[in-house]
């Protein structure tokens, strides 16, 4: 274990060490002559309009939704598809199985419409 | 005798001072890729529009890249008024690390021999040989996202948040199209292991000696797998034509839209780690790894230079996705081709035993 995460864990270090350092030597040798117009909200020169709290589409937290699910398949389909030359016809059949299920879901949920992002 | 695999029980120090070698070999070795990519995307885009790219700074405008850097580094540093300043400075180095962290689990080379206090050793060229290579990446791919996600949120601006959940969004459902369609490439490989699937890709293919002019790279084998994996996998890094988080037209630079100095050059260095990172995956899993007629670490990196090569002739050539067809893709068609490769993979497989 140890022998295997160790690089690992070296090499966080090193990434984190190289974006923090970067980001605070640049904070010290960068100019600083913050004004109040220049630390507002990006909003293409116009004074700012309305607050950032606005709502977005449901859509994205369908996809999130089902992200999550297919993400689960997917998930269960790593160890299976290591094991599946040894689990032979038997394996095959039970993933195909359960492929199946999944896949009655994602018709269901295509039927719906929740993946049409037209209107 | 033969060699033993060097471990961190058989040899502690000569363990211990291996790793810091290959660790800092690659972040190096990354890094100026990195650097070197910006010039050469934009050498080559300019040659493909007839123009010249970068002359001025040095020879052939070779020394960009670095006048770039350090121009970044003097800017001044803005946090807007609105920001979660902790969660903003946080951001870009969530995004830039797990970029970096990727390559500790790609082989990029043979084994070397090592002789020390009379006992031979097997190097392995790679940082880590974790048991679970691609989950790492596919975790490290995860992270990413939350990168992504706090930018928006922490930013505190329009265009921010609606290019952080839009880049949201894709990410998730093409590392879904990624995840699934390099699973077919596990049932033939048996490992999750980058160093073992480089392994299963030695010799002629499918075993056969009258196929020895093909080597057994899992290209040929899987090929609708590779055309998924390269269309997923630049959908997930954001280039061309699926860079919509940062569509300029409509909202001004995305989720990174707030950021200046080198918090934006982290940002910018991340995308192109990230298509180093995609690149060396995708040499790994489906082009042979670091096989191939010259010395190992040059077979390697040849694969991952014309895999990026590819990446910036495809920006040259294709406007950007809609929306809407974005979704499509990767949800109608993507999806279900590689559930459909999985199972027809699992048929041959079967049927070939």
């Amino acid at each position: 274990m140890l022998e295997n995460y160790l690089p690992v864990m070296v090499l966080i270090g090193i990434a984190f060490a190289f974006a923090i350092g970067s980001v605070v030597m640049s904070r010290l040798i960068g100019q600083k002559k913050p004004s109040a117009v220049k630390l507002a909200p990006y909003e293409c020169g116009m004074p700012l309009l309305s607050s950032v709290q606005e709502r977005f589409s449901i859509k994205f937290y369908i996809v999130a939704m089902l992200f999550i699910l297919f993400d689960i398949e997917a998930v269960f389909l790593y160890p299976w598809a290591i094991m599946f030359k040894r689990l032979g016809i038997f394996g095959f059949i039970e993933m195909g199985v359960f492929i199946v299920i999944l896949l009655v879901g994602f018709i269901y949920v295509w039927k719906k419409g929740a993946l049409e992002w037209e209107e | 005798m033969t060699p033993e695999v060097l471990t961190l029980s058989n040899s502690p120090l000569l363990f211990t001072a291996a790793m810091l070698a290959k660790i800092l070999v690659a972040f190096t070795v990354t890094i100026l890729i990195v650097a070197y990519a910006t010039w050469v995307e934009r050498k080559v885009i300019g040659r493909m529009q007839t123009r010249m790219g970068p002359t001025m700074t040095g020879p052939k405008g070779l020394l960009q890249p670095i006048a770039d850097g350090l121009k970044l580094f003097f800017k001044e540093d803005i946090i807007p008024a609105e920001a979660h300043t902790f969660a903003f400075i946080l951001a870009p180095m969530m995004i830039l690390a797990p970029a970096f962290i990727s390559i500790a689990v790609i082989p990029f080379g043979g084994d070397i021999q090592y002789t020390y206090d009379g006992v031979t050793y097997l190097i392995p060229l790679q940082v880590t040989d974790l048991n679970i290579g691609i989950l790492f990446i596919l975790a490290m791919a995860g992270l990413g996202v939350y990168g992504i996600v706090l930018a928006g949120l922490a930013s505190n601006s329009k265009y921010s948040l609606l290019g952080g959940i839009r880049s949201t969004a894709q990410m998730i459902s093409y590392e879904l199209a990624a995840g699934l369609s390099i699973v077919a490439i596990f049932m033939l490989s048996e490992s999750l292991s980058l160093r073992d699937i480089v392994a299963a890709q030695q010799g002629p293919l499918w075993g056969l000696e009258a196929l020895s002019f093909l080597p057994n790279w899992y290209v040929f084998t899987q090929p609708l797998a590779f055309g998924l994996f390269v269309i997923s996998g630049m959908a997930e890094i954001n280039r061309t034509p699926f860079d919509l988080p940062e569509a300029e037209t409509e909202l001004v630079s995305g989720f990174c839209t707030e950021y200046s100095s080198m918090k934006y050059a982290l940002f910018f260095m991340a995308e192109y780690a990230n298509m180093v990172t995609v690149s060396a995956i995708g040499a790994t899993l489906f082009l042979g790894g670091w096989a191939g007629p010259f010395y190992s670490p040059i077979n390697f990196l040849i694969k991952v230079f014309a895999a990026m090569f590819f990446m910036i002739w495809i920006r040259a050539t294709f406007p950007r996705f809609r929306y809407d067809q974005l979704m499509t893709l990767g949800w109608k068609i993507l999806l279900p081709l590689a559930l459909a490769n999985i199972v027809f993979t699992g048929v041959a497989v079967i049927l070939w035993q």
